[in-house]
Protein backbone atom coordinates (compact mmCIF):
# COMPACT_ATOMS: atom_id res chain seq x y z
CA UNK A 1 0.00 0.00 0.00
CA UNK A 2 2.52 2.05 1.23
CA UNK A 3 5.14 1.48 -1.78
CA UNK A 4 2.07 1.82 -4.12
CA UNK A 5 1.58 5.68 -3.07
CA UNK A 6 5.22 6.44 -2.83
CA UNK A 7 5.26 5.12 -6.30
CA UNK A 8 2.45 7.08 -7.61
CA UNK A 9 3.88 10.19 -5.99
CA UNK A 10 7.42 9.86 -7.61
CA UNK A 11 5.51 9.47 -10.44
CA UNK A 12 3.52 12.48 -10.07
CA UNK A 13 6.88 14.69 -9.56
CA UNK A 14 8.12 13.07 -12.54
CA UNK A 15 5.43 14.18 -14.69
CA UNK A 16 5.21 17.74 -13.45
CA UNK A 17 8.47 18.32 -13.48
CA UNK A 18 8.85 17.38 -17.20
CA UNK A 19 5.84 18.48 -18.92
CA UNK A 20 4.78 21.34 -17.03
CA UNK A 21 5.23 24.12 -18.76
CA UNK A 22 5.13 26.95 -16.29
CA UNK A 23 7.62 25.15 -13.86
CA UNK A 24 9.81 24.77 -17.37
CA UNK A 25 10.24 28.36 -17.45
CA UNK A 26 10.89 28.14 -13.68
CA UNK A 27 13.74 25.63 -13.92
CA UNK A 28 15.31 27.98 -16.82
CA UNK A 29 15.62 30.65 -14.67
CA UNK A 30 18.59 31.97 -13.40
CA UNK A 31 21.00 30.60 -15.75
CA UNK A 32 18.99 26.43 -15.20
CA UNK A 33 20.82 26.64 -11.48
CA UNK A 34 17.46 25.00 -10.34
CA UNK A 35 18.11 22.27 -12.57
CA UNK A 36 20.97 21.18 -10.15
CA UNK A 37 18.63 21.69 -7.32
CA UNK A 38 15.88 19.20 -8.56
CA UNK A 39 19.01 16.56 -9.69
CA UNK A 40 20.18 16.62 -5.82
CA UNK A 41 16.55 16.10 -4.46
CA UNK A 42 16.07 13.13 -7.44
CA UNK A 43 19.22 11.31 -5.73
CA UNK A 44 18.64 12.63 -1.77
CA UNK A 45 15.04 10.97 -2.31
CA UNK A 46 16.53 7.97 -4.42
CA UNK A 47 19.39 6.81 -2.10
CA UNK A 48 16.62 7.32 1.20
CA UNK A 49 14.03 5.34 -0.19
CA UNK A 50 16.45 2.76 -1.04
CA UNK A 51 18.20 2.94 2.59
CA UNK A 52 14.32 2.64 4.13
CA UNK A 53 13.89 -0.18 2.49
CA UNK A 54 16.97 -1.78 3.49
CA UNK A 55 16.03 -0.37 7.21
CA UNK A 56 12.34 -2.81 6.38
CA UNK A 57 13.92 -5.73 5.60
CA UNK A 58 16.24 -5.75 8.55
CA UNK A 59 13.22 -5.20 10.95
CA UNK A 60 11.69 -8.24 9.61
CA UNK A 61 15.01 -10.09 9.31
CA UNK A 62 15.08 -8.96 14.04
CA UNK A 63 11.46 -10.35 14.48
CA UNK A 64 12.59 -13.51 12.74
CA UNK A 65 15.54 -13.63 14.83
CA UNK A 66 13.63 -13.19 18.04
CA UNK A 67 11.53 -16.11 17.12
CA UNK A 68 13.88 -18.61 16.62
CA UNK A 69 15.75 -17.78 20.12
CA UNK B 1 33.33 28.11 -6.59
CA UNK B 2 33.55 29.11 -10.10
CA UNK B 3 32.51 26.80 -12.80
CA UNK B 4 33.60 27.80 -17.09
CA UNK B 5 30.43 29.01 -18.79
CA UNK B 6 29.04 26.82 -21.90
CA UNK B 7 26.06 28.04 -23.66
CA UNK B 8 23.29 25.36 -23.50
CA UNK B 9 23.86 23.80 -19.97
CA UNK B 10 25.22 27.43 -17.97
CA UNK B 11 24.67 26.73 -14.45
CA UNK B 12 23.56 23.70 -14.65
CA UNK B 13 27.29 22.15 -15.32
CA UNK B 14 27.25 21.73 -11.44
CA UNK B 15 24.91 18.34 -12.34
CA UNK B 16 28.49 16.85 -13.64
CA UNK B 17 28.91 16.51 -10.01
CA UNK B 18 25.98 14.59 -9.37
CA UNK B 19 24.95 12.75 -12.85
CA UNK B 20 28.43 12.07 -14.02
CA UNK B 21 29.21 10.69 -10.76
CA UNK B 22 26.10 8.09 -10.62
CA UNK B 23 27.75 6.54 -13.84
CA UNK B 24 31.26 6.35 -12.57
CA UNK B 25 30.11 4.89 -9.39
CA UNK B 26 27.89 2.53 -11.37
CA UNK B 27 30.65 1.47 -13.37
CA UNK B 28 33.20 1.23 -10.55
CA UNK B 29 30.57 -1.09 -8.98
CA UNK B 30 29.68 -3.47 -11.43
CA UNK B 31 33.76 -3.91 -11.84
CA UNK B 32 33.85 -5.14 -8.52
CA UNK B 33 30.53 -6.87 -8.99
CA UNK B 34 32.69 -9.11 -12.01
CA UNK B 35 36.02 -9.18 -10.00
CA UNK B 36 33.61 -11.43 -7.40
CA UNK B 37 31.89 -13.23 -9.86
CA UNK B 38 35.26 -14.42 -11.74
CA UNK B 39 36.77 -15.02 -7.54
CA UNK B 40 34.02 -16.94 -6.71
CA UNK B 41 33.96 -19.26 -9.96
CA UNK B 42 38.04 -19.77 -9.22
CA UNK B 43 37.32 -20.77 -5.40
CA UNK B 44 33.48 -21.56 -5.30
CA UNK B 45 33.94 -19.71 -2.28
CA UNK B 46 29.92 -18.56 -1.68
CA UNK B 47 31.02 -15.01 0.22
CA UNK B 48 32.50 -13.88 -3.14
CA UNK B 49 28.79 -14.96 -4.57
CA UNK B 50 27.31 -12.59 -2.25
CA UNK B 51 29.31 -9.94 -2.55
CA UNK B 52 29.02 -9.70 -6.47
CA UNK B 53 25.11 -9.71 -6.09
CA UNK B 54 25.17 -7.16 -3.87
CA UNK B 55 27.75 -4.69 -5.60
CA UNK B 56 25.86 -5.68 -8.43
CA UNK B 57 22.28 -4.39 -6.69
CA UNK B 58 23.68 -1.40 -5.52
CA UNK B 59 25.18 -0.15 -9.07
CA UNK B 60 21.83 -0.82 -10.70
CA UNK B 61 20.34 1.54 -7.92
CA UNK B 62 22.96 4.31 -8.95
CA UNK B 63 22.62 3.16 -12.83
CA UNK B 64 18.78 4.21 -12.48
CA UNK B 65 19.49 7.27 -10.18
CA UNK B 66 22.12 8.55 -13.21
CA UNK B 67 19.34 7.78 -15.54
CA UNK B 68 16.96 9.42 -13.69
CA UNK B 69 18.80 12.91 -13.21
CA UNK B 70 20.39 12.86 -17.18
CA UNK B 71 16.11 12.72 -17.80
CA UNK B 72 15.73 15.68 -15.87
CA UNK B 73 19.04 17.67 -17.23
CA UNK B 74 17.92 16.69 -20.51
CA UNK B 75 14.35 18.34 -20.37
CA UNK B 76 15.67 21.30 -19.27
CA UNK B 77 18.91 21.28 -21.72
CA UNK B 78 18.54 19.73 -25.17
CA UNK B 79 14.42 19.91 -24.90
CA UNK B 80 13.99 23.24 -26.22
CA UNK B 81 10.20 24.88 -26.54
CA UNK B 82 11.05 26.42 -29.38
CA UNK B 83 12.50 24.30 -31.77
CA UNK B 84 9.75 21.67 -32.94
CA UNK B 85 12.32 19.06 -33.41
CA UNK B 86 13.52 18.73 -29.58
CA UNK B 87 10.60 20.28 -28.72
CA UNK B 88 9.73 17.68 -25.63
CA UNK B 89 11.24 15.09 -23.59
CA UNK B 90 9.76 12.24 -26.46
CA UNK B 91 11.60 13.64 -29.32
CA UNK B 92 14.99 13.24 -27.84
CA UNK B 93 14.21 10.34 -25.63
CA UNK B 94 15.84 8.66 -28.94
CA UNK B 95 19.70 9.60 -28.68
CA UNK B 96 21.83 6.42 -28.70
CA UNK B 97 23.46 7.17 -25.37
CA UNK B 98 20.12 6.99 -23.55
CA UNK B 99 19.51 3.41 -25.59
CA UNK B 100 22.80 1.62 -24.42
CA UNK B 101 22.35 3.15 -21.43
CA UNK B 102 19.04 1.32 -20.80
CA UNK B 103 20.13 -1.64 -22.52
CA UNK B 104 22.95 -2.06 -19.88
CA UNK B 105 20.48 -1.44 -17.04
CA UNK B 106 17.92 -3.89 -18.89
CA UNK B 107 20.96 -6.48 -18.72
CA UNK B 108 21.62 -6.34 -15.43
CA UNK B 109 17.77 -6.19 -14.17
CA UNK B 110 17.86 -9.50 -16.49
CA UNK B 111 20.92 -10.58 -13.89
CA UNK B 112 18.59 -10.23 -11.09
CA UNK B 113 15.70 -12.21 -12.67
CA UNK B 114 17.70 -14.59 -13.85
CA UNK B 115 19.18 -15.21 -10.14
CA UNK B 116 16.43 -15.13 -7.83
CA UNK B 117 14.64 -17.78 -10.14
CA UNK B 118 17.01 -20.13 -9.70
CA UNK B 119 16.16 -22.22 -6.13
CA UNK B 120 19.80 -24.54 -5.87
CA UNK B 121 22.49 -22.39 -3.86
CA UNK B 122 25.29 -23.38 -5.63
CA UNK B 123 23.62 -23.57 -9.39
CA UNK B 124 22.23 -19.94 -8.61
CA UNK B 125 25.91 -18.88 -7.88
CA UNK B 126 27.86 -20.74 -10.72
CA UNK B 127 24.49 -19.55 -13.18
CA UNK B 128 24.59 -16.08 -11.92
CA UNK B 129 28.54 -15.50 -12.19
CA UNK B 130 28.78 -16.41 -15.67
CA UNK B 131 26.16 -14.46 -16.56
CA UNK B 132 27.35 -11.25 -14.50
CA UNK B 133 30.89 -11.74 -16.67
CA UNK B 134 28.46 -11.27 -20.06
CA UNK B 135 26.53 -8.64 -18.75
CA UNK B 136 29.58 -6.64 -18.36
CA UNK B 137 31.07 -7.42 -21.25
CA UNK B 138 28.34 -6.05 -22.84
CA UNK B 139 28.63 -2.71 -21.18
CA UNK B 140 31.58 -1.76 -23.17
CA UNK B 141 29.40 -1.90 -27.01
CA UNK B 142 26.79 -0.36 -25.02
CA UNK B 143 28.17 2.05 -23.30
CA UNK B 144 31.66 2.97 -24.33
CA UNK B 145 31.63 1.95 -28.07
CA UNK B 146 28.35 2.64 -29.70
CA UNK B 147 27.55 5.91 -28.24
CA UNK B 148 31.08 6.68 -29.12
CA UNK B 149 30.31 6.21 -32.93
CA UNK B 150 27.15 7.19 -33.63
CA UNK B 151 25.96 11.44 -33.50
CA UNK B 152 24.97 12.26 -30.26
CA UNK B 153 23.16 15.75 -28.22
CA UNK B 154 25.33 13.83 -25.27
CA UNK B 155 28.49 15.19 -24.89
CA UNK B 156 31.30 13.14 -25.01
CA UNK B 157 31.06 11.69 -28.60
CA UNK B 158 34.47 13.29 -29.85
CA UNK B 159 36.45 11.72 -26.55
CA UNK B 160 35.43 11.00 -23.36
CA UNK B 161 32.21 12.22 -22.05
CA UNK B 162 33.32 14.28 -18.94
CA UNK B 163 36.43 14.39 -19.29
CA UNK B 164 36.83 16.55 -22.41
CA UNK B 165 38.67 19.89 -21.54
CA UNK B 166 35.93 21.38 -23.75
CA UNK B 167 33.41 20.59 -21.11
CA UNK B 168 35.52 20.88 -18.21
CA UNK B 169 38.31 22.81 -16.49
CA UNK B 170 40.93 21.91 -13.76
CA UNK B 171 38.60 24.28 -11.03
CA UNK B 172 35.69 21.53 -11.62
CA UNK B 173 38.14 18.35 -11.88
CA UNK B 174 39.01 19.05 -8.00
CA UNK B 175 35.49 18.66 -7.17
CA UNK B 176 34.52 15.98 -9.65
CA UNK B 177 37.27 13.59 -8.60
CA UNK B 178 36.62 13.87 -4.64
CA UNK B 179 32.63 13.31 -5.65
CA UNK B 180 32.96 9.87 -7.86
CA UNK B 181 35.02 8.96 -4.84
CA UNK B 182 32.67 9.93 -2.32
CA UNK B 183 29.95 8.71 -4.49
CA UNK B 184 31.60 5.07 -4.50
CA UNK B 185 32.74 4.85 -1.38
CA UNK B 186 28.49 5.89 0.14
CA UNK B 187 27.91 2.79 -2.33
CA UNK B 188 30.27 0.82 -0.95
CA UNK B 189 28.91 1.36 2.43
CA UNK B 190 25.47 0.70 1.35
CA UNK B 191 26.79 -2.86 -0.10
CA UNK B 192 28.69 -4.03 3.14
CA UNK B 193 25.52 -3.02 5.16
CA UNK B 194 23.76 -5.72 2.42
CA UNK B 195 26.55 -7.86 2.54
CA UNK B 196 26.29 -8.12 6.86
CA UNK B 197 22.17 -8.29 6.21
CA UNK B 198 22.79 -11.59 4.05
CA UNK B 199 25.03 -13.22 6.13
CA UNK B 200 22.87 -12.73 9.45
CA UNK B 201 19.71 -13.96 7.77
CA UNK B 202 21.26 -17.23 6.63
CA UNK B 203 23.10 -18.02 10.04
CA UNK B 204 19.28 -17.53 11.16
CA UNK B 205 17.65 -19.52 8.12
CA UNK B 206 20.35 -22.94 8.94
CA UNK B 207 19.86 -22.42 13.22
Amino acid sequence: MIKRIVLSFLLLICNYVLFAQGMADEMRSNGKIYVVVAVLVTIFIGIILYLIRLDRKLTKLEKETKINH
Amino acid sequence: MNVPVREVIQESIRNLYYHVSMWFTMMILFTVSVVNAVKYLRTNDLRFDNLSRQYAVVGIVFGVLGYCTGMIWASFTWADPNNPASASFASIAKDPKLIGAAIALLVYFAYLVLRDSIEDIDKKARISSVYNIFAFALLFPSIWIIPRLLDSLHPGGQGNPALNPKDIDARMRMVFYPAVIGWTLLGVWIVSLKVRMKNLKEKTFYK
